[in-house]
C-alpha cells in the first residue's frame, strides 16, 4: 500500500485516453484478465476488454427511478457515464459458484474437492469511488469475519485495481453523503480522473500503491500543464455539488427506531418483491445453498447463488416463511442496508451508487423513504430498534 | 486435484467432513423423532458446549442446522432430529453405519456457568427439550454447584414426549423438579394437561436469584419469559434459544437475521432482552 | 380459624389483601381433601364454592354429547380452581376430578357473596384477582388450541 503523508499537492500527472490501450496492453501481457466498461444491449455492463476500442467511448447515461438511457455525449469521453447494472461482485462473489464438490466412496463414505478451479487473476478498469468502497465493504463481510470466506478470497486476492474518479454523477448518484465518493483517496492501485475542457483530453493518473506506481512508470506520462491542473481541480471541486440526490446523515438512528412505521405497508404497496434491488446491488452478499447431485449419484456439488431477501424462500422455515409479507421484506432490506449493518460490520451497507433507484421498476427511491420516516418520526409512540 | 479430508474442512469452510453414525434410536413411536450418535470417521469429534448446533449433511440431498442433544462417551456427539422437512424426512431412513457429512459445531452456547450457585429454571415446549438437554447432563454431573433445578417441559400430547427413559429417572430423583405437561391428554394419561407457562406459574423457585433459559417455539418461549418474569426472574438472567433459517453458519449467506443479529453466530442462544424485539415486532 | 388464615397469607393469590380481609375470607372457608379420582364437582351444577389446591392435583374435564370425558387442564398446589360462582347462571361450565389425594380449601360461594355485597372493596380486590385468574387462563387455552408444536417451528431440530 501507499505509505501514509502522500502530499495531495505534489505534481499532477497525466496521460493521453489512448495511453488506457497501452495499460490494457500490459496487464494482459502481466497475465491478468483485463474487464471494465463496454456497451451490450442498451446498456454499459462489464466485460473483458482486449483494448481501448471495447470502452463505450462517446457514450454517457440517465439515471432517473425506474429510469436507464443511453446516450450519446458530444465528445470522446472514455468513462463519460456513471453505473450500469453490474457491480464487480459479479467477479469477487458470482451469481453461481460450486463451492465443493463431494465425491461418493463406495464404502458409504465421501470425499470432497474444491468446487471450481482457481479463478484467473484480474485487473478491474474504471471501478467508481463508490464501487471501491462497495468492494471494501464486502471485503468486511467475506474476509473479517471469524471465518473466511474460501471462494471470495480467491478471487479478490492480486485484483489490480484502476479507479476512475467521477466528473458527473448521475441522477440518482448520492455518494457525497455517504461519504464514499465523488473522488476516492485510496484502496487502489491507480486512479484516472478524465479531464475534458475546451481543447484539453487528458486522463490525471494517480498511483494508490507501488504495484499502481510500477505500472504507471511503464506508461508514457507527463506533468500536467497549469490549465490542464486548474480543469482537474475544477472537476474534484465540482462534482460534488452535482449529485443527484441526498441520503440523510441520521438514516441508521432513523431507520432504527422505525420498525413499526406505518410507511413500510405504504411502500409495500408498490414494491414488486421483485429483486432487483439486491442483484444490482454491489454490496448485498445474501446467497442460496444448492445441492446438485449428478445423474448417477456418485458426485454432487455444493452451489452457491444469488439469493434476496425478497425471495418468498429466503426466510424459510417449515411452516412457510418468517417474513411473508412485502412490507416485512422491504423494511428488512433497507434497514439492514442503512442501519442493522453498522451493528455488523462497522459501516453503511450502501455505497450511494444509486443502482437500487435506477432499476427499481417502480422507482422506488432509498432516500426519499428514509426522508419520510424521518420527517413523520417513530410512526407509533415506543417504536424500539432491535 | 485431490485433498485430504482435514486439509480441505481448513480451507473451506464450506466442505462437509464425513462423519458415521453409531446408534438409531426412536424417541416416540411413529419414528417422526428419532436421535444419532455420531461419530468423526477419523478422530474425535470436536468439543461442542450445550446449545451448539452442527450442520448435518446428506449427499444428494442437502445440509440442516440440528442442535447437539447430548455429548456422547466416547468422542461421539448425539443430535435429536425431528423429520418435517425433506432432508430430515430423508435422515430418517438412514442406519447405524451410514455416513454423513457434518461442519460444525457453531453458535453461542447455554450459559451453565452463570447458574452456578443460582436456582436454575429449564423450560422446555416439544422438541425444545434436546438443546437443552446437555445443560440437564451438565448440571447433573456439578448438582452440588448449583440451587434448586426446576425443569418444565411441555409437548403437544403424550405421544410427543422425548426422552422418556430420562424423564422417569429425572423425575425419580429429589434433587431434581421435573414437571410435564401436555397440551392434550389421553384416556390413560395421568400426567398434567395444560400449556407449559402454567408449570412456571405454580413457583416453588426464587425467581429473583434464578437463571432462566427457554427452548420451544417462539411463542412458547415468548409466553414463558413472561411468567419467568412475573415470577421474579430477571430479564437479563432468562435466556432464549432462536432458529431461522440457516444455510452456511458461517455469517456470510444473510438467512439466519434477526435484526442486527445472526443467529448462527450470534445465537442460537441469546439473552431475552437482546430477542425482545424480535419477539414484539412482528415478522422482524 | 388461626391455622386457615395462616394457610390463607400464605397463598400467592391473596397476596395484597389487608389481614381484615383475609380473615373475612375464612369465615366461609374450609378445609376439604379429596381422595385419587374423587370428584369435586360436575359440570351445570349449581357453582356454589371455588377452591384453591394445596397439594395434590384435579383435572379439568368437559364432556361432550356422545363422548368420553376429555381432561383439558389440570390444576395444581397454589392454583384457584372456579369462577363459575361469580355471575350468573353460577353453574359449573366443567367438571373437575381429583387426579391424586387433594388437598383444597373450599370457599363457600353465598357466604363470600354477602361478604362481597356488604365490603365492596372486598368484592373489588376478589373480583381483581379473578379476572387476572380468567385471563390467565385463557391465554393458556389459546396457547393449547394454537397447537404450537404442530408443522411449524421446530427451533433447531428439523
Amino acid at each position: 500500500m501507499w505509505p501514509e503523508g502522500r502530499d495531495r499537492g505534489d505534481v499532477l500527472r497525466v496521460i493521453d485516453p489512448q495511453a488506457l490501450g497501452r495499460l490494457i496492453q500490459l496487464l494482459a501481457d502481466d497475465g491478468y484478465e483485463v474487464v471494465g466498461p463496454s456497451m451490450r444491449d442498451n446498456a454499459i455492463v462489464y466485460d473483458r476488454l482486449a483494448g481501448v476500442a471495447d470502452l463505450p467511448i462517446g457514450w454517457g447515461d440517465e439515471h432517473g427511478p425506474g429510469h436507464y438511457r443511453l446516450r450519446q455525449r458530444d465528445d470522446q469521453a472514455l468513462f463519460g457515464y456513471v453505473v450500469g447494472p453490474h457491480s464487480w461482485k459479479k467477479y469477487l462473489f458470482p451469481p453461481r459458484e460450486t463451492l465443493v464438490r463431494v465425491l461418493r466412496r463406495d464404502d458409504g463414505g465421501f470425499d470432497t474437492q474444491p468446487g471450481e478451479p482457481e479463478p484467473p487473476r484480474r485487473a478491474f478498469i474504471g471501478v467508481r469511488p463508490c464501487e471501491l468502497a462497495a468492494i471494501g465493504i464486502q471485503d468486511r463481510v467475506f474476509l473479517e469475519q471469524a471465518v473466511r470466506d474460501r471462494a471470495y478470497e480467491a478471487r479478490r486476492e492480486g485484483v489490480f485495481l484502476v479507479a476512475v474518479n467521477c466528473a458527473e454523477p448521475g441522477g440518482t448518484c448520492f455518494c457525497a453523503s455517504m461519504g464514499t465518493g465523488p473522488r476516492t483517496e485510496s484502496g487502489f492501485d491507480l486512479a484516472l480522473t478524465e479531464v475534458i475542457e475546451g481543447d484539453i483530453h487528458v486522463l490525471v493518473i494517480e498511483a494508490g500503491s507501488e504495484a499502481g506506481e510500477a505500472m504507471l512508470q511503464r506508461l508514457d506520462h507527463r506533468e500536467a500543464g497549469e490549465a490542464e491542473c486548474t480543469a482537474a481541480e475544477r472537476v474534484w471541486r465540482e462534482a460534488p455539488e452535482r449529485m443527484g440526490r441526498v441520503m440523510p446523515g441520521d438514516a441508521r438512528e432513523v431507520l432504527g427506531k422505525a420498525l413499526e412505521h406505518p410507511r413500510w405497508e405504504q411502500t409495500a404497496e408498490r414494491c414488486l418483491s421483485c429483486a432487483n434491488c439486491t442483484l444490482v446491488c454491489p454490496t448485498c452478499f445474501c446467497a442460496q445453498m444448492e445441492e446438485l447431485p449428478d445423474l448417477e449419484g456418485k458426485t454432487s456439488e455444493r452451489v452457491r447463488h444469488w439469493d434476496s431477501c425478497f425471495n418468498g424462500e429466503h426466510s424459510y422455515m417449515i411452516g412457510g416463511p418468517h417474513r411473508s409479507t412485502v412490507a416485512a421484506r422491504y423494511r428488512q432490506w433497507l434497514t439492514h442496508k442503512l442501519s442493522t449493518w453498522h451493528d455488523q460490520f462497522g459501516s453503511s451497507g450502501c455505497v450511494g451508487c444509486g443502482r437500487c433507484i435506477t432499476w427499481c421498476p417502480v422507482g422506488i427511491d432509498i432516500t426519499e423513504e428514509v426522508a419520510a420516516i424521518r420527517a413523520t418520526g417513530p410512526g407509533k409512540a415506543g417504536g424500539q430498534g432491535a | 486435484m485431490s485433498v485430504s479430508v482435514a486439509e480441505m474442512s481448513v480451507h473451506e469452510p464450506m466442505a462437509p467432513v464425513p462423519w458415521r453414525i453409531l446408534e438409531v434410536r426412536r424417541e416416540v413411536a411413529d419414528g417422526e423423532v428419532f436421535t444419532w450418535r455420531l461419530r468423526p470417521e477419523s478422530g474425535d469429534a470436536p468439543e461442542a458446549r450445550p446449545g451448539q448446533f452442527n450442520m448435518l449433511y446428506l449427499f444428494g440431498v442437502g445440509e440442516v442446522a440440528i442442535s447437539v442433544s447430548a455429548m456422547g462417551e466416547d468422542g461421539s456427539l448425539v443430535h435429536t432430529i425431528r423429520a418435517v422437512g425433506s432432508v430430515t424426512r430423508t435422515m430418517q431412513g438412514l442406519k447405524a453405519g451410514d455416513v454423513v457429512g457434518v461442519r460444525g459445531p457453531f453458535g453461542s452456547a447455554w450459559p451453565v456457568a452463570e447458574a452456578e450457585g443460582r436456582d436454575l429454571v429449564l423450560a422446555a415446549g416439544g422438541i425444545g427439550l434436546a438443546p437443552l438437554r446437555p445443560v440437564i447432563h451438565g448440571v447433573l454431573a456439578r448438582r452440588e454447584a448449583f440451587g434448586r433445578v426446576l425443569i418444565c417441559y411441555g409437548a403437544r400430547s403424550p405421544r410427543d414426549l422425548i426422552f422418556r427413559d430420562e424423564l422417569a429417572q429425572w423425575q425419580a430423583r429429589d434433587d431434581l423438579d421435573v414437571r410435564v405437561t401436555v397440551d392434550r391428554g389421553t384416556a390413560d394419561w395421568r400426567g398434567d394437561v395444560g400449556v407449559v407457562t402454567q408449570l412456571i406459574d405454580r413457583g416453588g423457585f426464587d425467581g429473583r436469584n434464578a437463571v432462566a433459559m427457554v427452548c420451544g417455539p417462539e411463542v412458547m418461549m415468548r409466553f414463558s419469559a413472561l411468567s419467568l418474569h412475573r415470577r421474579g426472574v430477571a430479564p437479563q438472567r432468562t435466556f432464549v434459544s432462536m432458529e431461522r433459517s440457516m444455510r452456511c453458519a458461517l455469517g456470510f449467506c444473510g438467512h439466519c437475521q434477526i435484526g442486527p443479529h445472526f443467529v448462527c453466530r450470534d445465537g442460537p442462544v441469546f439473552p431475552y432482552p437482546v430477542m425482545e424485539p424480535a419477539f414484539r415486532v412482528h415478522e422482524l | 380459624m388461626n391455622e386457615l388464615l395462616e394457610i390463607l397469607k400464605g397463598q400467592t393469590f391473596f397476596q395484597g389483601l389487608g389481614e381484615q380481609h383475609v380473615r373475612l375470607l375464612t369465615a366461609g372457608a374450609s378445609l376439604r381433601t379429596f381422595r385419587a379420582d374423587e370428584t369435586l364437582f360436575r359440570e351445570h351444577e349449581e357453582a356454589t364454592a371455588f377452591y384453591l389446591v394445596r397439594s395434590g392435583r384435579v383435572a379439568l374435564e368437559s364432556r361432550l354429547p356422545g363422548r368420553r370425558a376429555e381432561t383439558f387442564m389440570t390444576l395444581g398446589p397454589g392454583e384457584v380452581l372456579g369462577w363459575s360462582w361469580l355471575m350468573p347462571p353460577y353453574r359449573w361450565h366443567y367438571s373437575a376430578r381429583a387426579l391424586d389425594e387433594t388437598h383444597t380449601v373450599h370457599f363457600d360461594a353465598p357466604v363470600l357473596h354477602d361478604c362481597m355485597d356488604r365490603d365492596p372493596v372486598l368484592g373489588y380486590a376478589l373480583y381483581q384477582r379473578f379476572a387476572a385468574l380468567i385471563v390467565q387462563r385463557l391465554q393458556a387455552a389459546r396457547l393449547q388450541a394454537m397447537d404450537i408444536y404442530g408443522g411449524g417451528d421446530v427451533g433447531l431440530g428439523g
